[in-house]
């Protein structure tokens, strides 16, 4: 696919961006740390206070990392899915893929009860999450996809997304009906999603999963320019459909399937990133589009993440609830403007 | 006399550097579901030659699409055999049938964001490396699609911000950069006015002539295809003619293409006209 214009100097622009808002994220915090003692932190240098050394190692540096994570991978997935099903509504969240998500994970936690306490325990390892969660995204998305083969209009399709979500929303109710408080704070908590609460540990599961999907992502770039044209066009163009179907949908599920694990169903990112990216580098080619994607997402969830935070206050906002309060405004803003969201 | 001399010194041509590229022997299309078989049409037959352009026409419904898809490979043939360069269609891997055979469809493209640059440059996927790197071959040949459609004032816009006129000829111009032997379009002359129905075809002309581009067509435009085509093909209820225009004329064929209580087809004005 041919491009007009080299993006290099919009990508030198988002990478600062990156860099600046990483370092604006660790150095904010309900705790106020001067800016070089952070840099040093970071490094693993010594601080003027033990306890900086531990807040900025410990606690800022992983959340950071997860917002990168959860940032890129979520709103790549929204690209994929956009994509896929040239559909420019469609993100992990509003097919249902998240619901599914929250359905693996809530069969977990909330049905750990019925294993018992101690099998219970080591089924809730930071592995087992990511497993119930990938699962569930993963069913969903087959489902979603089944019906796809049968129903060509997308916005039908859309409206079958949104009815799986609910219908996975209703069985998390009826099994939380049946669960113990303290199971059913710890979903709640989970749903609220949190980018404070993964350790280095899960921060190396995450990356392996988040990693092996974008991987999938890149190697599809090339039938994924196809997919702009149509199927049939894509195909009439030696593209083998089911292997980049399957591709997309396996990179999709892992991506949103371990980030909401680890974060808790995050809203809006996947949706409005390759949106807010596509007037920002005016191509299709996914080439760019991609890493473009990628970053940017990167740059919005660290963002979302240093404005949830409440700078030195002891109050930390839901993410979920921040990424909405940005996105939606963002979406209804692109849509009154274009009056038509092209993808 | 003179009539008579020129269709020997076609018939000599044609017998010099014959080469079927498109057979169709017995050929019936349809659809096969779990519980029936539809036959759409049957016993189809003919022979497209390096270089022609053949209309194809027939009443809506009649199976112009079904055919047109079935020779793509886009949906299987219920009998009958398909041999594009001498070699049956369901030998070719889809990526070995990208090489031999490009498609012009009514959908328009999925994303009306792209540009027209990388709408035409997709038409180099089948060579291209697994990004889609394009190589300076490429790029010239991207360049030479442009040119021969005239869209190189496009390049930079958006589909969205097209007609339907330019977005048929960028189409075009995508199966152009494809470098088939074989196009098929189906009915590429839908929603455009008279002037661009009349570009479209003869550009689709020149590309068979200049660029010895083998070109099916399908088209309601009945009188055009008569006055541009090499050969066409008449799809009916009951039969698939096949032959040159003047042929089809003088065998009576489209006047049993449509109902003659309102419009009946005038051999001398080779056009139909409406009845009184």
């Amino acid at each position: 696919m041919e491009t007009q214009k080299s993006y290099l100097i919009h990508f030198i622009i988002l990478l600062l961006l990156l860099v600046v808002t990483f370092l604006l994220n660790v150095s904010l915090g309900s705790v106020s740390i001067p800016f070089n003692e952070v840099i040093s932190g970071i490094f693993g240098g010594e601080t003027s206070k033990s306890s900086w050394q531990f807040i900025v190692f410990d606690y800022r540096l992983p959340k950071a990392f997860t917002a990168i994570l959860a940032g890129g991978g979520l709103a790549v997935s929204g690209l994929l899915m956009q994509t896929l099903f040239r559909n420019p509504l469609a993100g992990p969240f509003v097919l249902g893929l998240s619901s599914g998500a929250s359905l693996g994970v809530a069969f977990l936690i909330l049905g750990a009860g019925i294993f018992g306490g101690a099998l219970g325990g080591l089924l809730l390892s930071s592995w087992s999450l990511v497993i119930a969660s990938a699962l569930g995204s993963f069913l969903v998305l087959l489902a979603v996809l089944s019906v796809s083969f049968k129903v060509k209009d997308t916005m039908t399709l859309l409206i079958i997304g949104l009815m799986f979500g609910s219908v996975t929303a209703a069985i998390v109710s009826v099994l939380s009906y049946f669960s113990n408080a303290e199971q059913l704070q710890q979903f709640v908590f989970w749903s609220f999603g949190t980018l404070g609460n993964v350790s280095w540990q899960g921060i190396f599961i995450l990356s392996l999963c988040v990693v092996f999907g974008l991987l999938l992502s890149f190697v599809s770039i090339k039938p994924l320019n196809a997919l702009l044209l149509g199927e049939n066009y894509a195909k009439s163009m030696g593209i083998n459909i089911k292997k980049t179907t399957l591709y997309i949908i396996l990179a999709t599920s892992l991506l949103a399937g371990s980030i909401t694990a680890f974060a808790g169903p995050i809203a809006f990112v996947g949706l409005a990133v390759p949106h807010l990216t596509r007037q920002y580098f005016t191509t299709s080619n996914h080439l760019v589009l991609l890493p473009a994607v990628l970053i940017s997402g990167a740059i919005l969830m660290l963002v979302c993440d240093t404005v949830a935070q409440l700078p030195f206050t002891e109050y930390t906002l839901p993410i979920n609830a921040i990424t909405s309060l940005l996105g939606a405004p963002v979406v209804i803003w692109l849509l009154v403007r274009k009056r038509k969201l092209l993808f | 006399m003179v009539i008579g001399s020129e269709k020997k010194i076609t018939i000599l041509m044609t017998s010099e550097n014959k080469h079927s590229v498109l057979e169709i022997s017995e050929l019936a299309i349809g659809y096969i579901s779990k519980k029936k078989t539809t036959i759409v049409s049957e016993g189809i037959n003919f022979s497209i030659n390096k270089g022609e352009l053949v209309g194809l026409v027939g009443t809506n419904g009649i199976g112009k699409s079904t055919l047109l898809r079935t020779l793509a490979g886009m949906q299987s043939a219920l009998k009958g055999a398909i041999t594009i360069n001498d070699t049956p269609l369901n030998q070719y891997s889809s990526l070995q049938l990208a090489n031999k055979l490009s498609i012009v469809l009514t959908e328009a493209p999925a994303s009306s964001n792209l540009s027209v640059l990388e709408l035409i440059s997709l038409g180099r996927q089948p060579y291209t490396n697994w990004v889609g790197k394009l190589s300076e071959t490429d790029k010239e040949i991207i360049q030479k699609a442009l040119k021969a459609t005239e869209t190189e004032s496009l390049a930079n816009q958006k589909c969205y911000e097209l007609s339907d006129g330019q977005l048929q000829r960028v189409m075009i111009a995508r199966a152009l950069a494809q470098d088939t032997q074989l196009i098929l379009l189906d009915e590429p002359t839908t929603h455009l006015d008279l002037y661009h129905r009349a570009y479209i075809l003869k550009l689709l002309k020149r590309l068979a002539i200049e660029s010895g581009k083998t070109i099916l067509f399908s088209t309601h435009e009945i009188d055009l295809a008569i006055q541009l085509s090499d050969k066409m093909l008449v799809m009916t209820s009951e039969k698939t003619h096949y032959n040159s225009p003047e042929n089809l004329i003088r065998q009576g064929c489209f006047e049993t293409l449509f109902p003659k209580e309102t419009i009946h087809f005038d051999p001398e004005m080779k056009r139909f006209v409406l009845k009184n």
